[in-house]
């Protein structure tokens, strides 16, 4: 009976932190999604169940414009950014020591985004830049690519540089080195900084509200208006679709993950 | 067979190839780094020694009067403001965070990688949403105040939203996952039988505690506290969200500053003391955590 009791006693305030956090992370989603089936137009009080605020949001032409210019945006910055992250990660990698340089790379991902936002609105305005979906394209590619160039520089780490050498002994070009050893080999990395490009993006909101033209909002900018307007369960119900989304997105990265980190 | 002439020219040769590859590799990068975030930061600190135009713009005379505005009390407090929101949102979130991350390390090995899908989850869902979802929580018909009510705890509703506690619990919520997990990491690192071997040693647990897994868990502690500590200090969603304009923080006057009253020389000065303070938080991180280093490898 002692040994029961003595593990009890270890791991109940344990349970009880962890039941206390985890209650505190979901009742807020929880509640949203409830929230989301409500037949009442009352954005509190939960009567009856109905679809209705999801078919509102079919129809609602504001937000489908915003998540098509929302995916423009991610899909463009992520291609970008992977590029730029990945070459980056293994140029640092081969040729810089300086860790100077090496923390100008990953600046933009500590940079407060409002600093980050009203600066380039500024320089957009001094190049007269017309604002548009590649005004925050571009900036989102310069975040974005800083977290690219963690993942993939965190990978190279553990990766094989004799192949590389064997590689060119046996007479490849850089080149060709480059493409069939070295990005095959860091596939894994460059993906998952890819699929953190396009979350980061897709979210993003402080650095588009700056940066973005009038006629061009982006989803979080959509969604912006709609809870500065107050509380509608249109919202909820945009929202309960969205966290299915990026609920499902965590756990296919997690799937995809997985072997990687058994190694 | 090669005659040292040629090694010599391959030599060179290679040292031009290399330097090409960096270039390659290296140079599209950080010319990308220096347009988008080196010059607009350049820019910002520009500005802040102009005098704005008469409808917005800037007019190119220097001036310092836009820093002694900020000195005025009613920018200096909200500066203050803003650092004692950020701070005691850190605070409470290593409050919550570190025995959270104290528990998931010590849970069976399977049920750690669903503990900590369940911390993230709710960090992949947009932030205005998860700011939003506490309005419909703390208002006074929301669920907050009505399961207070049912219980009979209270007879009239609370004025919760609407608050700084309001904005300290939005922030709290927003950023709590980016402390929980490099907590999570330096605290699994731990070799539990250093604890064994300190309580051998005849070390009390609180002892055990302070001088071996505090400075060992130092650098999660330090990771956790700049991600939470940064985004809480230039928010701006969610004072105006759940702070309903009673709550001004730095962040929402640089943006005013920047959208609405146009004074943009003014609102790079304000600008530039959130980089500051985020420095001089870098520079008190750093000191504390050579501190922690030398105390650990004593």
């Amino acid at each position: 009976m002692m040994p029961v009791n003595k593990t009890l006693r270890k791991i109940r305030p344990l349970k009880v932190i962890l039941f206390g956090t985890f209650a505190f992370l979901y009742i807020p989603i929880f509640a949203l999604m409830a929230m989301s089936f409500n037949g009442s137009h009352s954005p509190f009080i939960l009567k009856g169940f109905s679809f209705r605020w999801y078919s509102v949001l079919m129809h609602d032409s504001r937000v489908i414009h915003g998540l098509i210019n929302t995916l423009i945006v991610a899909t463009g910055s992520t291609i970008l950014s992977s590029v730029l992250g990945t070459l980056l990660a293994v140029g640092l990698h081969r040729y810089t020591k300086s860790s100077f340089l090496n923390a100008f790379a990953l600046a933009p991902a500590i940079v407060p985004d409002i600093v980050l936002g009203i600066g380039l609105l500024a320089l957009y305005a001094l190049l007269s830049v017309s604002l548009g979906l590649y005004s925050v394209l571009l900036a989102h590619v310069v975040f974005s690519m800083a977290f690219v160039t963690a993942v993939v520089k965190a990978r190279l780490a553990h990766t094989d540089k004799y192949l590389r050498e064997a590689s060119m002994d046996l007479g490849a070009t850089r080149t060709s080195t480059f493409l069939r050893i070295t990005v095959p080999s860091l596939a894994p990395a460059i993906l998952a900084g890819a699929l953190l490009a396009f979350t980061l993006s897709l979210d993003e909101f402080v650095i588009a509200f700056f940066t973005n033209g009038p006629t061009t909002p982006t989803l979080p900018i959509v969604i912006y208006s709609m809870v500065r307007f107050g509380v509608t369960p249109e919202i909820n119900a945009l929202a309960t679709l969205l966290m299915l989304v990026s609920f499902t997105a965590v756990i296919i990265a997690q799937r995809m993950t997985r072997p990687t980190e058994d190694e | 067979m090669t005659s040292p002439i040629r090694t010599r020219v391959s030599r060179d040769s290679e040292k031009r190839r290399d330097l090409l590859e960096r270039m390659v590799l290296q140079g599209p990068g950080f010319l990308f780094i220096t347009i988008f975030m080196a010059t607009p930061i350049t820019l910002v600190a520009i500005y802040s020694i102009f005098q704005r135009g008469r409808f917005g713009g800037i007019v190119y005379k220097a001036t310092t009067e836009n820093f002694t505005r900020a000195l005025d009390p009613v920018y200096l407090g909200v500066l203050t403001d803003s650092l004692k929101i950020a701070g005691i949102t850190t605070v409470l979130a290593i409050a919550i965070g570190y025995p959270t991350a104290y528990a998931i390390a010590k849970l069976p090995t399977k049920w750690r990688s669903i503990a900590l899908v369940l911390v993230v989850m709710p960090f992949w869902t947009n932030f205005l949403i998860r700011t939003y979802s506490w309005i419909m929580l703390l208002n006074r018909e929301g669920l907050l105040n009505h399961a207070l009510m049912k219980f009979n705890i209270i007879h009239t509703p609370l004025d919760l939203l609407y608050t700084q506690s309001a904005v300290v619990v939005g922030l709290l919520y927003g950023y709590l996952p980016l402390m929980i997990l490099p907590l999570y990491a330096s605290i699994e690192r731990l070799d539990p039988q250093l604890g064994e071997a300190a309580a051998n040693l005849g070390a009390t647990k609180a002892r055990a505690f302070f001088s071996l897994t505090l400075p060992l868990t130092a650098s999660g502690l330090i990771a956790g506290s700049i991600f939470v500590f940064i985004p809480s200090l230039g928010n701006f969603i969610v004072p105006e969200l759940l702070g309903g304009g009673k709550t001004v923080m730095v962040g929402n006057l640089i943006r005013d500053q920047f959208l609405k009253a146009r004074d943009w020389p003014f609102g790079s000065v304000l600008a530039l003391s959130v980089i500051a303070l985020v420095f001089i938080f870098f520079m008190l991180q750093n000191a504390v955590e050579k501190r922690f280093s030398s105390d650990a490898s004593e």
